[in-house]
């Protein structure tokens, strides 16, 4: 079978176009019933607290590197003190959260594509919507809300770890003072920086569990587009992430810039 | 489980609908209507759009063209927000049974009172009689990967008519099942059609199911499938459509089919 430029050119607009809708109806459920409150909870815990070993893991190695590389560097400068504040500035303002949303949408988007996509070819999907169930607000609403909250959670506490990470570096290997690492750390902390920490979580949330749910309930092709979704959910959404993150950063930086 | 639906106007209507796929004619002009408390059985080899029938009946798919009535809703002008409602009336048996495979059988025949709020008492009456009616009230706690093929399609049957829909539809309730377990589903079909009387839309390839459909009757009293006695007009309640290259080649009862002399449905009754 041959496509043309314009047979692909539509399919993109139409797969754009698909995934809007998906995406504004998943908000747009909010404000009208029925509300799944349980599927949520029960999303919130495989997402958030199944997300947390990964997330605490990579965050306090991240940290704990990220301090033993700063300060080899700073050092060359007399600047050894400024551990903490780097530490805590690069993982509030950047790390953390494109890190925590790496880690999630690893698990999560290719979780939920794989979940969906699995109940797509097998007519479950329809079976429900036949059942007289919407399915974008018993499936994918309650993993977008759940994935937002719970990510903003998790890079909080991947911030704190991470921190926690670079102390044990900054005082165990490089004698430096538990104190003066933890207070600049703290201090160094404005407004623009968590604002900066928490509203990107919240974004790459929306973005990780809306493409996978994207990819699963697009899924066709039986086992193999099962897998192929799986794939294109977590490439997908790693890639759209990191670039928004991109335009995120500029955006605010005008509202909030260094000082 | 009583009907709701006491008016005796037709339960589905197909008016001139056309759908293509990859630019082929899947149904072209298709007309047909299922009158109230009679079973439509839909022939045709695969391919010629039978599921894609029932799907549309469901407001799953929309046609290229035409109209679709069900229920007295017309179901091609129906947003998909105010299908929900409509399809809460309409039962669906899917080929593969469809089973939520993370839901035990309690909770899968259940799914939809659950949806509906119903208390937790009433549910479990429904769903042991539901269970009952298919004979499968001892799998509550099995999960669809632990029933054969037969027990998931009796399940399905089960989920479907535990609201007492007023209408349902069957994708080939008996594709790839042994003689025996395609009986005891004939069976279950013909017991909803003569003792709920429930209109049906039933696809299948096999001849004899829907043949034995039109020559046997439920008896409520004997709790068992019996053949028509003589001088019963056993064409009343089962009616078939044959599906060829998108176009219907026939529609009529058991007697005319069996005695048609298209070449094709002889062709095909002697199969």
């Amino acid at each position: 079978m041959q496509f043309s430029l314009t047979d692909i050119a539509k399919k993109n607009v139409l797969a754009v176009q698909e995934y809007s809708l998906l995406a504004w109806s998943s908000i747009a459920n909010i404000f009208s019933s029925p509300r799944y409150i349980a599927d949520t909870f029960q999303q919130a815990d495989i997402i958030g607290v199944g997300s947390l070993p990964i997330v605490v893991l990579t965050g306090f190695f991240l940290g704990a590197v990220l301090a033993l590389q700063s300060a080899n560097s700073l050092a060359r400068f007399g600047g050894l003190s400024f551990t903490g504040e780097l530490v805590s500035l690069s993982m509030v303002r950047e790390i953390g959260p494109v890190l925590t949303g790496l880690m999630v949408a690893g698990r999560s988007a290719t979780g939920m594509a794989s979940e969906l996509g699995s109940m797509q070819v097998t007519e479950q999907i329809d079976a429900m919507r036949a059942l007289g169930t919407d399915p974008s607000k018993k499936l994918v609403t309650p993993r977008v809300v759940s994935t937002v909250i719970m990510l903003v959670m998790l890079t909080v506490i991947s911030d704190l770890v991470s921190m926690a990470g670079g102390a044990m570096v900054a005082v165990f290997m490089l004698r430096q003072d538990a104190n003066q690492y933890w207070s600049t750390a703290w201090q160094s902390l404005g407004l623009g920086d968590v604002v900066m920490g928490l509203l990107k979580p919240f974004v790459f949330g929306y973005i990780i569990s809306t493409i996978g749910c994207y990819y699963g309930l697009s899924a066709r092709g039986g086992t193999q587009g099962v897998g192929r979704a799986t794939t294109q959910a977590m490439v997908s959404a790693s890639v759209i992430m990191v670039i928004t993150d991109l335009f995120i950063t500029q955006l605010l930086l005008n509202f909030f810039p260094f000082t | 489980m009583d009907q709701s639906n006491e008016s005796h106007e037709p339960v589905i209507v197909f008016e001139d609908v056309s759908i293509e796929f990859d630019e082929k004619q899947v149904l072209d002009r298709l007309s047909f209507t299922l009158p109230h408390g009679q079973t439509k059985v839909l022939f045709g080899v695969a391919g010629a759009g039978k599921t894609l029938v029932l799907k549309l009946a469901l407001g799953l798919l929309r046609p290229d063209s035409g109209r679709i009535f069900v229920l007295g809703n017309e179901v091609t002008a129906m947003k998909e927000q105010d299908l929900f409602a409509l399809r809460q009336r309409i039962g669906m048996v899917f080929q593969e049974s469809a089973l939520f495979d993370s839901l035990d059988v309690e909770d899968n025949v259940s799914f939809r009172l659950r949806e509906e709020r119903v208390p937790r008492e009433e549910i479990d009456k429904r769903v042991t009689d539901a269970l009952r009616f298919v004979e499968l009230e001892h799998t509550l706690k099995l999960f669809p990967s632990e029933l054969s093929g037969g027990m998931r399609r009796r399940v399905a049957i089960a989920r479907a008519i535990i609201t007492n829909p007023e209408v349902l539809l069957y994708d080939s309730p008996t594709a790839g099942l042994d003689p025996v377990t395609s009986t005891t589903i004939v069976e279950l079909l013909v017991k909803q059609r003569d003792v709920y009387k429930t209109s049906a839309l039933l696809v299948t390839h096999r001849l004899q199911d829907a043949f034995t459909m039109a020559t046997h009757y439920f008896d409520y009293d004997k709790n068992k499938m019996l053949p028509v006695p003589h001088g019963w007009d056993w064409n009343s309640n089962t009616s078939f459509l044959v599906l060829k290259d998108g176009l219907k080649l026939f529609e009529g009862n058991a007697s005319e089919i069996a005695n048609s002399n298209n070449e094709y449905i002889r062709e095909y009754l002697s199969l």
